[in-house]
């Protein structure tokens, strides 16, 4: 069973003049423990299908099975405990709380799954160490770079510990350098046994993925596995 | 539904906005301040009257009768003229024949004669009256005593005076076997009375300011032709409606009122006095409840206003939250907490204002800012809060998540 089933999946904006299909009948299969990288032009529904993908938003038409369960039978509540358990987003423009700390905003998703203080403590601790800022956990957002401000988002979304873990250009508001030590960040969480499912622009990153979907006007223009990854030099 | 964490993270959001936008926040709280000030003033002055109500109806004695050629409320005055005087000698026969009666004791009163001990004078009113009047009066002398039989059917000069009367002509010097000069005759000071104090700012009901002399020695001195009242207090335990029906009845007679005609005096009640304050407490009342609706009406349209404000502000933060598994009631709650905070910061202020000016009434008016009323003013605050708070927490709970992420 794979880890999400998507079947002809139609995602349709009424605009009045016009319909917009932003998604026009996608099909795909991603297993656990993959790393995908989902390419295209602006506009051709990378985003759209991250979000379905990531159960913030329901198809028009078609179908998607998340670890076998369909989501198009659950309800709202049901839908926010998969977002909050299975799910770790990463946005382009981070999205942390402005004042609140590191460590508060890492917590945010325990405190939704209704974790206790000393447990959800720890457990953000720990991945904000992992991800490399074990000294920087009372720094609110404005104190920290934007490599750093991603790195909150990053732990904030392995935090509950999520099947899959959904990034749309994470390095997007970045400079090329620090974009590159937060996709190497990617690679390493990948070899830990986390799934990983990235949109970006640049083949150069791309490029460090196993499997390389394309979109276009909607439609997957092509779906291919990279056979030999580019591996980043040891830091 | 919701978890102790649900609270505690909706109080630390709230105390956030509020902390982040500071000024906002306590400018929107206006109203509920006013609200909140109105309220418990309101109260502090009720609550003042109440007790000054009490300390006067003690003062007069409860379940006496005033009959007199006026009528003290309502009643036409225009009419009330035409009557005829009311004499001691009507007082006695009334006295006579009402069995009913514990005592009935003429009064009769002229306004604003000045007294003097040396060099000092007052001025006050001079009553005649007879020894049952502390039986009606519910007063006693604090020092000395009242005049007794003898004196008062010999006329003796003597008298006994209100204790704002001693204050002024004595200071500190002791009144009790001293002669004071009312008019140009003197008499002998046997009795002060207690302190009374004053009703609603009048000293109409008190003793404090009046002398008392014996009923023969004043229409001697201060002349016969006067209406005179008559206190009347009836016996413990009996039937309060038939006691008055019956000297009514026999007053009437003594008048000699024809069957079937208009009473030709006035029975007055210190229910008179409860009517005031009645009036005057619905007054301050409608009042105070209408200032308060309108500025907890305003304020709360103003706290909504500043709620659509905050989560129009947050809309990207709404769409974060429901990205890492808030459910869109953890939303509803946060923005409810959101605005109840503001409300009851409001709430507090409020208080914190109104509580020095309590102290001020507190000078004319003895009283003091009740709990119950910080318990109800808090309770207001949250109230007006929540309901001011749920429409645009709503608005926040039922986004698309898609759309606030979108949101710039
Ligand atoms: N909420 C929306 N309302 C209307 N049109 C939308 C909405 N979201 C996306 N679209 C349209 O759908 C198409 C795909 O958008 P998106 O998935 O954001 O593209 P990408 O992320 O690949 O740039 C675009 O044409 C966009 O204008
Ligand atoms: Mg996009």
């Amino acid at each position: 069973m794979p880890l999400i089933h998507i079947k002809d999946v139609v995602k349709t904006y009424d605009m009045g003049a016009e319909l917009v299909h932003a998604l026009a009948g996608v099909s795909l299969d991603i297993e656990a423990n993959e790393y995908v990288a989902i390419m295209g032009p602006s506009g051709s529904g990378k985003s759209t299908l991250m979000n379905v993908i990531g159960c913030l938003d329901t198809p028009t038409s078609g179908l998607y099975d998340f670890e076998g369960e369909n989501v198009g039978e659950l309800d709202d509540n049901q839908l926010a405990e998969i977002r909050n358990k299975k799910i770790g987003f990463v946005f382009q423009t981070f999205n942390l709380l402005p004042r609140s700390t590191a460590l508060h905003n890492v917590e945010l998703p325990l405190i939704y799954a209704g974790f206790g203080t000393q447990q959800r403590k720890e457990r953000a601790e720990n991945v904000l160490s992992d991800v490399g800022l074990g000294d920087r956990m009372t720094h609110k957002p404005n104190e920290l770079s934007g490599g750093q401000r991603q790195r909150v988002a990053i732990a904030r979304a392995l935090v509950n510990d999520p099947s899959i873990i959904l990034a749309d250009e994470p390095t997007g508001n970045l400079d090329s350098k620090t974009g590159i030590e937060i996709m190497q960040l990617f690679v390493e969480l990948h070899r830990k046994g986390n799934t990983i499912i990235l949109v970006t622009h640049e083949e150069e990153i791309a490029a460090h993925a196993h499997r390389v979907i394309r979109l276009f006007d909607g439609k997957i223009a092509s779906d291919e596995t990279v056979e030999n990854p580019l591996v980043y030099e040891d830091r | 539904m919701f978890r102790f964490h649900d609270y505690k993270e909706g109080m630390r959001i709230a105390l956030n906005a509020i902390g982040a936008n500071k000024l906002r926040s306590v400018l929107t709280t206006l109203g509920i301040v006013i609200g909140i000030v109105v309220v418990t003033l309101m109260a502090t002055v009720i609550e003042g009257l109440g007790t000054a109500l009490d300390k006067s109806i003690s003062s007069l004695g409860t379940d006496v009768y005033y009959l007199s050629k006026w009528d003290w409320f309502g009643g036409e005055w225009w009419k009330a003229r035409n009557r005829k005087d009311i004499t001691v000698r009507q007082a006695e026969q009334l006295r006579d024949r009402l069995k009913l009666a514990e005592a009935v004791v003429p009064v009769t009163n002229t306004w604003q004669r000045t007294m003097k001990y040396r060099n000092r004078s007052v001025k006050g009113n001079v009553n005649g009256t007879v020894p049952e009047y502390e039986i009606t009066s519910g007063v006693v002398p604090g020092i000395g005593r009242f005049f007794n039989e003898y004196e008062a059917n010999a006329g003796r000069p003597v008298c006994v005076i209100g204790f704002d009367v001693a204050k002024n002509l004595f200071e500190r010097e002791d009144p009790i076997g001293k002669s004071i000069k009312i008019g140009s005759y003197n008499y002998r000071v046997i009795g002060v009375f207690e302190k009374e104090g004053d009703f609603l700012g009048t000293t109409m009901f008190s003793t404090d300011t009046q002398a008392f002399i014996p009923l023969e020695n004043f229409l001697k001195v201060f002349g016969s032709n006067r209406s005179i009242d008559i206190h009347v207090k009836m016996h413990e335990g009996v039937d309060k409606e038939e006691a008055k029906e019956e000297m009514i009845g026999i007053f009437r007679s003594i008048r000699a009122v024809p069957p079937g005609e208009e009473h030709d005096f006035g029975v007055n009640t210190q229910d008179f006095l409860k009517e005031v304050f009645e009036g005057v407490v619905g007054t301050i009342g409608v009042v105070g409840f209408l200032i308060t609706s309108l500025s907890l009406l305003v304020g709360g349209v103003g706290i909504m206003n500043i709620m659509f404000v905050s989560v129009k502000e947050r809309t990207k933060e709404i769409g974060t939250r429901k990205a890492l598994g808030a459910k869109s009631r953890t939303i509803l709650l946060q923005f409810l907490i959101e605005a109840a905070t503001i409300c009851v910061i409001g709430g507090i202020i409020g208080l914190a204002v109104s509580f020095p000016l309590s102290l001020i009434i507190n000078e004319v008016l003895p009283s003091s800012m009740p709990l119950w009323v910080v318990v109800l003013s808090l309770s207001i605050s949250i109230a007006v809060g929540l309901i001011s708070g749920i429409v645009p927490a709503y608005t926040a709970a039922r986004m698309n998540p898609v759309d606030a992420l979108r949101y710039e």
